[in-house]
């Protein structure tokens, strides 16, 4: 398996080619080219034992309606995996930027109030929708700048995690 | 929960209330008897007292205890339960009442002796008043709107010279917010802490009290780490502190467990804020640190029994500090967070205490407080203590829903707290501070490496998990793929 793995960081992103062979009872792995020497448990969901070179790590897998996060001890990083070679992921790498992107909500709430209408133009991080939850207002901001091409939000109404509230183009 | 495990370690039969959405929460499946009291929003449940009296009768309870929320500071539900034939554990309704308003509480407590913030009750009548009464209390001196509220009508006054100006603009202030420019003077207490002395009265007029807890880490009035001793507090002060307490608590002839509120200033000066007429959320830390039960106590004491032990008896052995884990979201200005925890790794080992009230696969719901768990560190000193929940933090996970988990870490680890420099500002300025732990070469070369570890890991998950989402906005789990393993291990969790 070849895997290209994007990892964001303190200073941005960075993108790393993983390569993966079954080897005897074992991973063969190689991480940008250089071989390194990995053995790999999964003792419960969503937690993975990983040995590199004798440092034994605890790592926890994080996801959520919208991101996948790996926790490395304390700290947190987000990870976007692709497989090069899948069609459905090259669409979807070129797609995130220039494409329609879904606003999706985080939480479950519900909907106090709409911030834009149809067809307005928005920045990258302003806000679209207000969502209550436990008492508490939250604005769900824009993942990117263009126009709202549609607002399925209707004030009033519940939501669950991972619903449309709208679209930007 | 906390009562259902007193209940069960007495011997003595639970019966539960729930709204809707409470039908899976851990207190209705631990209890004995559960009873549904309505929909979701409180007010037509939790808040219903004819509800939970009806659930008395059907079940035959023959007592409540209304734990930290809702109505457990409710003098008329307090009543409604001696007037249905039930005992309610805690105070009497007159003394909740007393101490449920702040002018028949202060009328009370001047006449016991107790000490207030020094100032004037009423309005000043001239500058020349207002600066006498400074120069007695003190500057620096805050002047308030006998009607005020939201800060307006408020100055704060360094020195005498800036008094009389001041005192001109509250008092139009005053006028043009309130219609009244009365104004007032008090001593202003610059970065005070908040500081609490549990109590403890039987019904046959002993009261004791069992220690200070620090209370100072808040946000939005809310508070978010306790400890147990006050890193300022000596044995000298807290008799003085405890002595005051138990006079506060006799004044209002006080039962059952209760918490009087100090403001204490930088002279390590304390002054009566309020009394907590119920048992508190950080009472976990007072446990520890005296070795007692609070709710078998406060059960002991309704029943009628005498408290078993004297004030000569009550020592305070090492330090407690609790972590308050709310569903709250540390990226999103600490926004709530409620929704299913679809993981969920818990701390225990040496010193560790978790009275929690999650599970993994339970949904968090969105109606109620976001407080989902305590977890306390005990040690033999606040070191040793500090130490234990960083090393418990470490090993606390939640997926699915946000929690303030991180905060913790942050705090354990910042220089002031280690130094026990606390007051009610500390929160906001560890926050204002940012979390941009120094980038020094070697963090950053930890920081790289830690990046190929989070990439090696997506990849053997993806491999070895076929579940794995591949594509960011892939397919991700969602409430109906929960496997059944995850439940017996939240059942297995819940056990503990």
């Amino acid at each position: 398996m070849v895997y290209e793995i994007i990892v964001g960081g303190e200073e941005g992103s960075k993108s790393h080619r993983l390569e993966l062979e079954k080897a005897g009872g074992g991973w063969e792995c190689r991480l940008d080219g250089q071989p390194v020497h990995i053995d790999a448990v999964i003792p419960r969901r969503d937690v993975l034992s990983l040995l590199v070179d004798g440092r034994a790590y605890e790592i926890k897998r994080e996801q959520t309606a919208t991101d996948l996060h790996m926790w490395v001890g304390s700290t947190r990083l987000a990870v976007e995996l692709r497989d090069p070679r899948s069609l459905r992921s090259r669409q979807k790498a070129s797609g995130d930027e220039k494409g329609p992107r879904k606003v999706l909500a985080p939480m479950p709430g519900r909907v106090v109030r709409l911030l834009v209408a149809e067809n307005s133009e928005v920045e990258a991080g302003q806000g679209i929708v207000v969502v209550e939850a436990m008492k508490m207002q939250n604005e769900i901001k824009s993942p990117k700048k263009g126009v709202v091409k549609k607002i399925s939000a209707i004030p009033g109404a519940a939501v669950n995690p991972g619903d449309i509230l709208a679209i930007v183009e | 929960m906390r009562v259902i495990r007193a209940c069960r370690e007495m011997g003595i039969a639970t019966v539960a209330v729930y709204s809707e959405v409470d039908r899976a929460a851990l207190h209705v499946r631990k209890s004995d008897e559960a009873y549904s009291i309505g929909p979701a929003p409180a007010a037509e449940s939790y808040l219903r007292m004819d509800k939970i009296l009806d659930v008395v009768k059907r079940s035959g309870a023959e007592a409540i205890h209304p734990g930290y929320g809702f109505l457990s500071e409710n003098a008329k539900f307090a009543q409604a339960c001696a007037d249905a034939g039930v005992k309610f554990i805690g105070p009497t309704p007159h003394s909740m009442n007393l101490m449920g308003s702040k002018t028949s509480a202060r009328q009370q407590m001047e006449k016991a002796g107790v000490p207030f913030v020094p100032g004037t009750s009423r309005g000043l009548a001239s500058p020349e008043e207002g600066e006498e009464v400074a120069g007695r209390v003190g500057y620096p001196v805050m002047l308030k709107a006998a009607a005020g509220g939201g800060g307006k009508g408020m100055r704060l006054v360094n020195t005498r010279q800036e008094l009389r100006s001041a005192l001109e603009s509250a008092q139009s202030e005053a006028q043009r917010s309130f219609g009244d420019s009365e104004v007032y003077i008090e001593k202003a207490i610059v970065n005070p802490r908040h500081i609490e002395m549990q109590v403890l009265a039987d019904e046959h007029g002993n009261t004791v009290w069992l220690g200070e807890r620090e209370c100072s880490i808040q946000r939005r009035h809310q508070k978010v780490l306790e400890e147990a001793p006050s890193p300022i507090v000596d044995p000298d002060m807290r008799r003085r502190m405890g002595e005051v307490a138990v006079k506060v608590a006799q004044a209002a002839r006080y039962t059952n467990a209760g918490t009087v509120e100090f403001l204490v200033d930088q002279q390590r000066n304390f002054y009566f804020l309020e009394m907590n007429t119920r048992l508190q959320v950080e009472h976990p830390v007072t446990e520890l640190t005296t070795g007692l039960d609070l709710v078998h106590l406060q059960i002991r004491i309704a029943a009628g029994e005498k408290l078993p032990f004297q004030q000569s008896e009550v020592q305070i052995r090492g330090h407690a500090i609790e972590c308050r884990i709310y569903a709250e979201d540390p990226d999103n200005n600490y926004f709530p967070s409620p929704g299913k925890i679809t993981v969920l790794l818990q701390p225990s080992g040496p010193g560790i205490r978790r009275d929690s009230g999650m599970y993994e696969g339970w949904n968090v719901p969105m109606d109620y407080d976001p407080l989902l768990a305590k977890l306390i560190g005990y040690g033999s000193d606040r070191r040793q203590a500090i130490m234990r929940l960083e090393r418990a933090l470490y090993e606390y996970f939640v997926a699915g829903i946000k929690t303030n988990i991180s905060l913790f870490r942050r705090i354990l680890r910042d220089a002031d707290f280690q130094a026990g420099k606390l007051d009610t500002g500390y929160l906001d300025r560890l926050l204002a501070k940012g979390d941009h732990p120094v980038t020094s070469s070697a963090r950053g070369a930890e920081i790289r490496s830690l990046e190929a570890i989070a990439a090696i890991a997506a990849g053997m998950f993806a491999v070895l998990d076929p579940a794995s989402p591949v594509g960011k906005n892939g397919n991700t789990t969602g409430p109906a793929s929960v496997p059944s393993s995850w439940k017996q291990q939240g059942r297995s969790e819940g056990l503990r």
